[in-house]
Parts: C-alpha cells; sequence; structure tokens
C-alpha cells in the first residue's frame, strides 16, 4: 500500500477527495456488493475489472450521470462541498461535434454553459497537446490520436478539480495510446482522477492506487514504490501489471 | 463536371423516353386529342398560351413557396416546441397524431369556406400539410441526440436552452432534411388541391376550366409546367438538404 502526503494540486485547484461507499443492483440482481472506493486528493487511481462488473457504473455514479442501476449509497467530496460542476469528464469516444472546429469544439463547455467562450486559452491548450495549427480544422479531417487529443484538451479546457476517465485511450493503437497516457498524466497532475480501465498495464504506469472491481467487491492492487508515470519497461511496473492480469483472471 | 454533365445526358434520355412513350400511347391507340393529346400538340399550345398559363403559374409558385417557408417555420418551431416542453409534448403530441391521420385534403373546403377563394386559403393549406411532415422529422431528430453527448452536457453543466440549440439542434439537422425533402414534395400537392376546391386564379383553376371546355392540351400544359416546378423546387431543396447534412455530420470515408 502506498501512502503518500496529498498531491500537490494543479495550480489555484483545490482537488477534493472522494468517497462512493454503497451497493448497487441492476434489474433486481446486484451489480456490485456494497464498497466503498475513495479517491485521494490530487491522485490518480485506477479502476481495473472485467467487462460488465460495475465500472463504468461508478465511475457515471460520481458524474451524476444517469446509470440504470439502482444504487443506494452516497457519493460526497471530501471537503463538503457539491461535487457537481468541479468534474470533467473524457470517455472512449472522442465526443467532438462535427459540425465545429476544433476551437468550438474546446470550448463546448462555455458554450453550453452561456459563457463567453476563452479562445486564446482554447488556442494555448490545443498547442500544450500537440494540435497547434490545427486550430480551424474540423474533427473529420483529423486522425483518430489527433481526435484523442482534442478531446483531452476539451477535457483541460474545463479546468475541472476532478477528472473522471472512462477508457479514454482504448480505441488507440499501442504507439499512440503509450503517447496519450504520458500527456493525460502530466496535463492532469494534481487533480483527483479516477481512470476505469481493463487494461492493466495503462493502470501499472498510471496510478497512484489501483483497484479491482469484481463481482465480490473491491480488492486493492499492489504499485511499484515508485511515483507515476511508471516507465513500461520498468521492471517493478512489468511485475505489477503480471500480477494485475493473473487477479483480473481470477488467478490469486 | 463530367459526372455533372453525365447526369444531365441520363436526365434527357429519361425525358426522351418518356416522350417517347407517350407519343407511342397516342399513336397506338389513336386516342381523339381531346382525351390523350400528344406531346407535340401540348408543346403548342404551352408556346400560344404562354402568358395565360405563365400569369397562372406565378400564382401557384407563390402560394408553394410562401406555404413551404410558412410550413418549414411553423413545422420547425413545433418540433422544438415538443422536444422542449413535457407540457407541450401532452397536449400537442396527440394532435400531431391525429392531425396525420386526417387527410388534410379533407379540409380544404372548410379552409376555403372560412379563408375565401383567394391566396389566403392555399397558403394555409400548403402551410398545414408540410408543417406536420417538418415537425415530425426534426422532433424526432431532436431526439436522437447521441447519449454521450448528452452525458458530456450534463457533467458540463449546460444550461437547458443552450443544450437545445448547441447539441440537439445541430445533431438534429440530417432529420430537418428528411422532412425539408418530403415538404417539397408535397407544397404543390397541397397548393393544387386548394386551387381544386376554390379559386378564381392559378394553375389547378386553370387545369380544372380547361378540363370543363373540353380543352384536354391546355390541362396537359398546365401539367406540365407545374410537374416542372415541382422537380425543380425537390432538386432545390434536395440540394439545400445534402448540404445541411454534411455540415452538421462527419462524411462517412
Amino acid at each position: 500500500m502506498n501512502k503518500r502526503a496529498p498531491g500537490p494540486g494543479a495550480p489555484g485547484i483545490a482537488a477534493p477527495g472522494i468517497v462512493i461507499a454503497g451497493e448497487a443492483r441492476l434489474d433486481g440482481a446486484p451489480l456490485f456488493p456494497p464498497l466503498r472506493l475513495e479517491l485521494e486528493p490530487g491522485r490518480w487511481t485506477s479502476l481495473l475489472g472485467a467487462s460488465g462488473v460495475g465500472k463504468t457504473t461508478l465511475l457515471r455514479l460520481i458524474a451524476g450521470l444517469e446509470t440504470g442501476a439502482t444504487f443506494s449509497g452516497s457519493v460526497s467530496a471530501g471537503d463538503g462541498a457539491e461535487l457537481a460542476g468541479r468534474i470533467a469528464f473524457m470517455g472512449q469516444s472522442d465526443l467532438l461535434a462535427p459540425w465545429l472546429d476544433l476551437i468550438g469544439n474546446v470550448t463546448m463547455g462555455a458554450r453550453l454553459r452561456g459563457e463567453t467562450p476563452d479562445r486564446d486559452r482554447a488556442r494555448a491548450i490545443l498547442a500544450s497537446v500537440g494540435l497547434s495549427g490545427l486550430e480551424a480544422r474540423r474533427p473529420h479531417t483529423l486522425s483518430g490520436g489527433q481526435r484523442q487529443r482534442a478531446s483531452l484538451a476539451r477535457t483541460l479546457m474545463e479546468d475541472r478539480p476532478v477528472v473522471l476517465l472512462d477508457e479514454p485511450f482504448s480505441s488507440l493503437d499501442a504507439r499512440m495510446r503509450a503517447e496519450m497516457q504520458e500527456l493525460a498524466a502530466e496535463r492532469l497532475r494534481g487533480r483527483t482522477t479516477l481512470l476505469v480501465t481493463h487494461d492493466p498495464g495503462e493502470a501499472a504506469r498510471l496510478s497512484d492506487r489501483a483497484f479491482l472491481l469484481t463481482a465480490a467487491g473491491l480488492e486493492e492492487l499492489p504499485l511499484p514504490e515508485r511515483p507515476p508515470v511508471r516507465d513500461v519497461e520498468d521492471a517493478q511496473t512489468l511485475s505489477a501489471q503480471a500480477a494485475m492480469y493473473r487477479r483480473l483472471r481470477g488467478q490469486p | 463536371m463530367s459526372r455533372r454533365t453525365a447526369a444531365i445526358g441520363r436526365g434527357l434520355l429519361a425525358f426522351g423516353f418518356g416522350l417517347a412513350l407517350w407519343q407511342g400511347v397516342v399513336w397506338a391507340t389513336a386516342a381523339p386529342a381531346f382525351i390523350l393529346p400528344g406531346p407535340e400538340r401540348v408543346a403548342m399550345r404551352l408556346w400560344q398560351s404562354r402568358a395565360l398559363i405563365a400569369e397562372n403559374a406565378l400564382i401557384t409558385f407563390a402560394e408553394i413557396l410562401v406555404g413551404l417557408l410558412l410550413g418549414v417555420a411553423l413545422g420547425v418551431a413545433t418540433g422544438l416546441q415538443l422536444a422542449m416542453s413535457r407540457l407541450a409534448r401532452l397536449l400537442l403530441q396527440p394532435v400531431l397524431v391525429f392531425a396525420q391521420a386526417v387527410p388534410v385534403f379533407a379540409l380544404a373546403p372548410i379552409l376555403t369556406l372560412w379563408l375565401g377563394y383567394g391566396f389566403a386559403s392555399k397558403i394555409v393549406m400548403v402551410t398545414l400539410i408540410i408543417s406536420f411532415p417538418v415537425a415530425a422529422a426534426f422532433f424526432d431528430g431532436l431526439l436522437r441526440t447521441p447519449q454521450g453527448h448528452l452525458d458530456l452536457a450534463r457533467v458540463m453543466q449546460a444550461r437547458p436552452l443552450r443544450l437545445v440549440f448547441q447539441l440537439r439542434v445541430p445533431h438534429a439537422m440530417p432529420s430537418l432534411a428528411t422532412g425539408l425533402r418530403l415538404a417539397a414534395v408535397y407544397a404543390p400537392l397541397g397548393a393544387v388541391i386548394g386551387e381544386w376546391v376554390g379559386a378564381s386564379r392559378g394553375l389547378g383553376h386553370l387545369m380544372l376550366l380547361a378540363n370543363g371546355r373540353g380543352q384536354t392540351d391546355l390541362m396537359f400544359a398546365s401539367l406540365v409546367v407545374l410537374a416542372a416546378f415541382t422537380i425543380l423546387l425537390h432538386r432545390l431543396v434536395d440540394g439545400l438538404g445534402t448540404a445541411l447534412t454534411r455540415r452538421f455530420t462527419e462524411p462517412l470515408g
């Protein structure tokens, strides 16, 4: 178990810890048993699990979204304040609006809230994820990797202390995925981040804490002492990844 | 450019085939001209009565275009209302279903009774007949916004009205395009039926008049003009619909 001081926090943001505790039922059958997941403030937590065990449900509950499951329990922030409005979300699909250029897409949050979009900041954020010069392009003219970068830029533009990632890298090819993981880890540092994934490699490289969700409940997974982002070829990371694989497959 | 030339070529070929078929039927049946006039005779009549036909055609075209604009506006507004308000769905949706079940043609005599023989009854007729398909198609599109986009908007704390105009409306554009294409087909129908029921001007009126006097060639000439206008209108609206769809969706491939 690696215990560390709370994360340094991104500039100007106090990242709250989050606790979700309760159980969920889907059509009367238990989806996950009573459990308690704590996201440490300013830290990266990964949630690993097979398909259908309810990891996305858990993430959506924190996001305040419909899940189709019945949840009895609570979701709360460590500082006692509302979570709504302090969350940014990034999913597997990039969810870019086909009719808007990249600036328009990155400023979507402001448009939807009726705020004046800060185009200069959008431009700077696009540049910081390696998309400078593509501001006026529409999504369909971009590659899959570039689109996912734009999706990350939109997430960063929201500038929220809590970031929920629902398998955001799973549709990318291996090299692009590694690049995106590093970029996201670097740019989201200091925020309370939850990554839902079924890729043990991803969890082993990026997480401060990692958990496995099964029908039996939550189980913490061991991670190397070295802080993330860990190198792909690092021996401890590889062995942590191998151990996660075994747990994911139900082996001791 | 060569693709467009090829398309025009195909169109001309089909047109020629249609004319040949028409002339063939005239020869084969040896029908008298007051039953089935040949293409040549209709073309001559078209030229001779061009002033009369043009005068009436302009009336009908104006009815169609004004009705089309009003009907699309009414349809879009209704679709938006339905999508945004539960009360509107509760009150309006059954009315919409009922209105679609009633053949709008059956309303033509009533509209003429209420609004008279002039422009107004035809425009209301066209407006009514096309606002239903436009409203239904647009409303359907407004409800089909992908869930992922709605979820993201929720997390972003979108304002309800902004959500509709920034996400739902753009996502509904392809459906609206479908509604517009239907509208372009129905609009001339509405105008002509309105004119048949009661009018003193317009192509429909001219056709009835010609029919009553046994001037079958004039009837056909009016019909040709109406058909040409309808095709032109449909092509225009179809192009607009394609442009809309292109603008708001990802091109395939």
